[in-house]
């Protein structure tokens, strides 16, 4: 919880999240976090090696019951009490979304309470003022998780959020994932390689900085792209137990992770230059690995920008996150969505509610 | 059962019946049919007060909520004014059904009412009238959801599968060639006397399944639910885990050996 008081004329908002694998129901009033629930069905998936869309869908409709009740009891609040119900509309999976999206239709309708259809990514850039306070406009959002790697310009959190780029091929937090994997480790692959990352020497290996050479910063400067990386490392493990030689897999994670640090930040650093902002918002999952913080943080310094990044819990998916974006909504004034809003699996960056 | 228990009463607005009968809303989207209604039911039966149905499977996650608010204006009550949810629990589609037991769970919780299952395919068979018939929605996959019915009383457990091979583990209809011949004494017994087939599968697969296609009711209509929920209502008794008939298991394929990087 932050130290700000909470003030009672600040909004009451509830925020419900199905994108993925994770049920989470989170309250805030104002920039306060009262409750964050999640149940999660990630050892549902684990096997299969990552999310089954239709696991996570029967997960969420079995959780949303009991996560709300949950989320109630820890925040100490009724429904009746509660300002607005926000719900991630998108992006995610189909069905996933769907279930969250209809529960908080079925709530908000019984309670008589307006809705708001929000956008997960702009969800996650929202959840830091729930840990560091109002976001100072404008502001470069670095978002990176498990679908997504984008800079965004975010002039307004409430209505005007543009992309700057994007990354052309996998995500980042897909890439720790893959890596993970071909390295033996558990999914999801993020928190395994950071751990391992920790013993490991991360110049061990010179692994490339996709579209950071002249040429491809030319047409792709604030993009990225890890699918190249990804095949850099399988490669290399492959030569080495080909050789049968064993796998150093705290150097290949150490620097396989400060190869996708490097990137991020030298991007993220460059879009704050060149738009002449002086605060780095970092959200998503990966805004959760230990080394992009200490990178983000090192670089930012030198050039007097300030960097918010959440704590790790709030950076993966969970409700806090949506309410977080819902209060700021509400506070903004922006109106609510109709009870006929549709999830949309491929909510464009620029939408932040419907 | 089939005589005029409920009598559905089209002009809006109503008045929320005053003593006697509570208040239920019913939901159902295990078909393409996304359904929403209010009724009333008390010692002499279920009256129908409002409903609403609209026929589209692919937008039951936006149809459904405002059809809820929609039958509870036209039947003049409130949320607060619902003594208990009436779901249809499927099999069906499984997106679309969940969207109907979510709604439901979370009407019911959000007013700490009752909620109470019903099988979807059984509102079919209520509805179908006297005597026996297989009653059949759409599965997709060309498949189909089905149970046999008699007085509207369900006979067997519902299942899904292909319309032939219904027809081989219920013993109706021609056996295709080749198929392995097996009606048992009890489908045997099922068959006989099976007047007709109902529901939106049976008119899909009229020609396979081999039986006179009753018209109507395509869908399951409301009334059936609040009819076949209707005495744990008055009743009052606990609510019910909304556990959706999914009666399929989720595609999901493990992971095959990693493919090799070096050639
Ligand atoms: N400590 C960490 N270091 C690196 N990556 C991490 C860490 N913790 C989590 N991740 C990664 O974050 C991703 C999950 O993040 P998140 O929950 O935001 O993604 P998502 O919701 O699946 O995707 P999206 O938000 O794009 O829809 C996973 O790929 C996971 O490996
Ligand atoms: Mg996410």
């Amino acid at each position: 919880m932050t130290d700000q008081p909470t003030a009672r004329d600040e909004p009451l908002v509830l925020g419900i999240e199905t994108s993925c694998d994770e049920t989470g129901i989170g309250i805030v009033r104002g920039h306060t976090l009262l409750a964050d629930a999640i149940a999660s069905s990630v050892d549902e998936h684990a096997r299969f090696g990552g999310v089954v869309p239709e696991v996570a869908s029967r997960a969420h409709l079995e959780a949303v019951v009991p996560t709300m009740h949950r989320a109630l009891a820890d925040a100490g609040v009724a429904l009746s009490d509660v300002d607005a119900i926000a719900v991630t509309a998108g992006p995610g999976l189909a069905g996933a979304l769907l279930v969250g999206v209809a529960a908080a239709k079925g709530y908000a309708l019984a309670a008589e309470k307006p809705i708001y259809g929000v956008n997960h990514l702009a969800a996650h850039v929202a959840v830091d003022t729930l840990e560091h306070g109002a976001l100072p406009e404008p502001a470069i959002a670095l978002l990176v998780s498990g679908g997504h790697s984008s800079l965004l310009l975010v002039e307004d959190l409430a209505r005007k959020v543009t992309p700057l780029g994007s990354t052309i091929d996998d995500a980042a937090g897909e890439a720790f994932d893959k890596v993970a994997r071909l390295l033996g480790l558990p999914f999801p692959g993020g928190p395994p390689i950071d751990r391992a990352a920790r013993a490991g020497d991360p110049s061990a290996i010179p692994f490339p900085r996709g579209l950071s050479a002249a040429r491809d910063l030319a047409a792709h400067r604030y993009d990225f792209s890890f699918s190249g990386l990804k095949t850099a490392v399988a490669r290399w493990v492959e030569a080495r137990e080909r050789a049968g030689e064993p796998v150093p897999v705290e150097n290949v994670a150490a620097s396989f992770q400060e190869a996708v640090c490097d990137v991020l930040t030298a991007k993220a650093v460059d879009a704050c230059r060149a738009h002449g902002v002086g605060t780095l918002v970092i959200g998503g999952g990966v805004a959760a690995n230990s080394r992009i913080r200490t990178l983000a943080e090192e670089r930012c310094a030198k050039h007097g920008i300030t960097v918010r990044v959440p704590r790790p819990k709030l950076c993966t998916d969970n409700g806090a996150m949506v309410a977080a974006l819902g209060s700021h909504l509400v506070a903004a004034g922006v109106t609510p969505s109709k009870l006929d809003l549709p999830a949309d699996s491929a909510m464009p960056l620029t939408t932040v509610n419907v | 059962m089939f005589e005029n228990r409920y009598r559905l009463r089209p002009a809006p607005p109503f008045r929320v019946p005053v003593g006697g009968g509570v208040l239920i809303v019913v939901v159902d989207s295990a078909t393409p049919a996304v359904t929403a209604a209010l009724a009333s039911v008390d010692d002499t039966g279920v009256e129908l007060l409002a409903a609403s149905v609209t026929v589209d499977a692919r937008a039951h996650g936006e149809l459904l909520a405002p059809a809820v608010t929609s039958v509870l204006a036209k039947g003049g009550a409130t949320p607060k004014d619902l003594d208990a949810v009436v779901a249809g629990l499927g099999p069906g589609p499984f997106t679309g059904l969940r969207v109907g037991l979510v709604t439901a769970a979370a009407l019911a919780d959000s007013l700490n009412i009752p909620a109470y299952g019903v099988c979807s395919l059984d509102a079919l068979g209520w509805a179908a009238g006297p005597g026996r018939v297989l009653v059949a929605t759409d599965a997709r996959r060309k498949e189909i959801y089905w149970a046999v019915y008699e007085d509207g009383v369900r006979l067997t457990d519902p299942a899904v599968g292909k319309p032939a091979d219904v027809l081989l583990s219920y013993g109706a209809g021609p056996l295709s060639a080749g198929a392995d011949p097996r009606p048992e004494p009890h489908a045997a017994r099922l068959l006989d006397g099976t007047r007709a087939a109902v529901g939106d599968g049976a008119h899909r697969y009229a020609d396979i399944l081999g039986l006179p296609v009753l018209d109507e009711p395509r869908y399951p209509p409301a009334a059936g639910f609040a009819a076949l929920a209707a005495d744990r209502v008055r009743d009052r008794m606990p609510t019910e885990p909304l556990t959706p008939l999914y009666l399929r298991r989720p595609d999901a394929v493990l992971p095959g050996e990693r493919k090799p990087a070096l050639r």
